[in-house]
């Protein structure tokens, strides 16, 4: 049996697979439509989540199969104290796999080491987020044909951004990709990633202030939200909050064929007059994102 | 000069960094033991200049290497036999540490989960790198153990 705790769990190999048949199922889903009959997914969420938690219950239904579970802590045992080792041993007894969330860093891997069913990350605390990776990785994938020979620019706040971490160390296993990293002084990627990771495999990078300077480079550029919930103050947010906005002036410099993702909610870091550009795609990365967890479900049921 | 007599069976640590014994000897448990142990501060080294040193009677299978290796590999484990030394142990860093240091942020698991054993991996040998099993929170050497 086999968990999701981490875009790294899978290898190339089986990631390429993985992406594979969500394609597959992009394109016939009636193939896939009662692939999951009779059994069940728990969603564990215990704090609140809205795409998230509908996408894996989307997943879960579009594969013929039934969902069940809680959307916050207070209602579930938790509230109780009921530990998540004990919560997760009882949830064995009622579904075949469960996606959970929780604000505590490595309590999916704590759920995954006591149960008895397929646990998947669906995001914990400021650590991972894999199935996002996963839905960002097949967005591209999808759209341009290659996870390699790739210029990326990540754009906003790389220093809190779990799902740009976590993007870069995925796509950090291809070949000739380069990432364009673009943040103010107080948001620059932390020197873990930079040393540790690359530094380290000799992955080319460049880190730059201004968007409009990275723009026309770029064949993929990911927007990020700056989180108000990372900043001790108030005033440190309001500055950053604003710092890049993206216009279809400015798009005005970028390439025909890049594409635009975001893992969204956006605030105001995309403007609403760029949605309609060909090169937006983060409302498809949205639905990307239920196609990925189809093959997620799929493949984790299949290992068990 | 100050003399203490050798021991007949049991292990001596040396080259204990100047300070360091008193934390080593909790850190190690050695307080448990009912043996004779003698504690050695500032002792003169020609390779350290000052430096502590821990001598135990009793045998070598009460003392935990991983921890020691972990505290500090550059120590050196000498094991006594009939007054003499009969083989000198290296330590490594162990590949992994439990229980023996808490993870510090407040955002782990481990914070609120009960009877989770607190595991932190080597994850870089030539750094000397551990991060939390859980929530990959990297280890501040100085402050490793208390």
């Amino acid at each position: 049996m086999r968990h999701l705790m981490s875009p790294l769990d899978l290898t190339v190999e089986e990631l390429d697979d993985l992406l594979t048949l969500a394609n597959d199922i992009e394109h016939n889903p009636s193939k896939y439509a009662h692939a999951c009959e009779g059994k069940k997914l728990a969603t564990c969420f215990y704090e609140p989540s809205t795409r998230t938690r509908l996408s894996f219950e989307a997943a879960m239904l579009n594969l013929g199969g039934s969902v069940l579970g809680f959307s916050s802590a207070d209602s579930s045992s938790a509230a109780k104290g009921e530990s998540v080792s004990d919560t997760i041993r009882v949830i064995s007894c009622y579904a075949d796999i469960c996606a959970i969330r929780h604000p505590k860093e490595g309590a999916a891997l704590v759920a995954s080491s006591k149960s008895l069913i397929p646990v998947i990350n669906a995001g914990d605390g400021g650590h991972q987020h894999p199935t996002q990776t996963l839905t960002d990785l097949l967005t591209i994938r999808s759209l341009k044909g290659r996870l390699n020979r790739l210029k990326i620019g990540l754009c906003g706040d790389l220093k809190f951004g779990r799902t740009v971490h976590s993007l870069i160390h995925a796509l950090s296993r291809y070949t000739d990709v380069e990432f364009i990293l673009i943040s103010p002084e107080e948001l620059r990627i932390p020197g873990y990633i930079r040393e540790d990771l690359l530094r380290k495999k000799s992955i080319p990078f460049q880190e730059l202030e201004r968007l409009e300077d990275a723009m026309p480079m770029l064949d993929i550029l990911y927007m990020t939200r700056v989180q108000k919930e990372r900043f001790f103050n108030e005033e440190d947010y309001v500055r950053m909050k604003d710092y890049y906005i993206l216009t279809k002036d400015k798009l005005s410099h970028a390439k025909e064929d890049m594409l635009i993702l975001h893992p969204l909610p956006r605030v105001n870091e995309i403007s609403v007059e760029v949605d309609s550009d060909p090169r937006a795609v983060y409302f498809k990365q949205a639905q990307y994102g239920v196609y990925v967890r189809m093959a997620l479900i799929l493949t984790l049921l299949k290992w068990r | 000069m100050l003399n203490i007599s050798g021991i007949q069976e049991g292990f001596v640590l040396d080259h204990i960094k100047a300070g360091m014994s008193m934390s080593i000897y909790k850190d190690l448990k050695l307080d448990r033991l009912d043996c004779q142990i003698a504690i050695i501060k500032n002792a003169r080294s020609n390779k350290m200049g000052k430096k502590d040193m821990i001598k135990v009677e009793c045998p070598i299978d009460a003392l935990d290497l991983d921890i020691l290796g972990f505290i500090d590999h550059n120590i050196t484990v000498n094991i006594i036999q009939n007054d003499k030394i009969v083989e000198k142990k290296k330590l490594h860093l162990p590949n992994q540490v439990v229980n023996v240091i808490q993870c510090k942020n407040p955002r782990c698991i481990t914070s609120i989960e009960q009877e989770l054993d607190q595991i932190f991996i080597l994850t870089d040998k030539e750094k000397e790198i551990y991060r939390c099993k859980y929530c990959d929170e990297r280890l501040k050497k100085k402050r490793h153990l208390e």
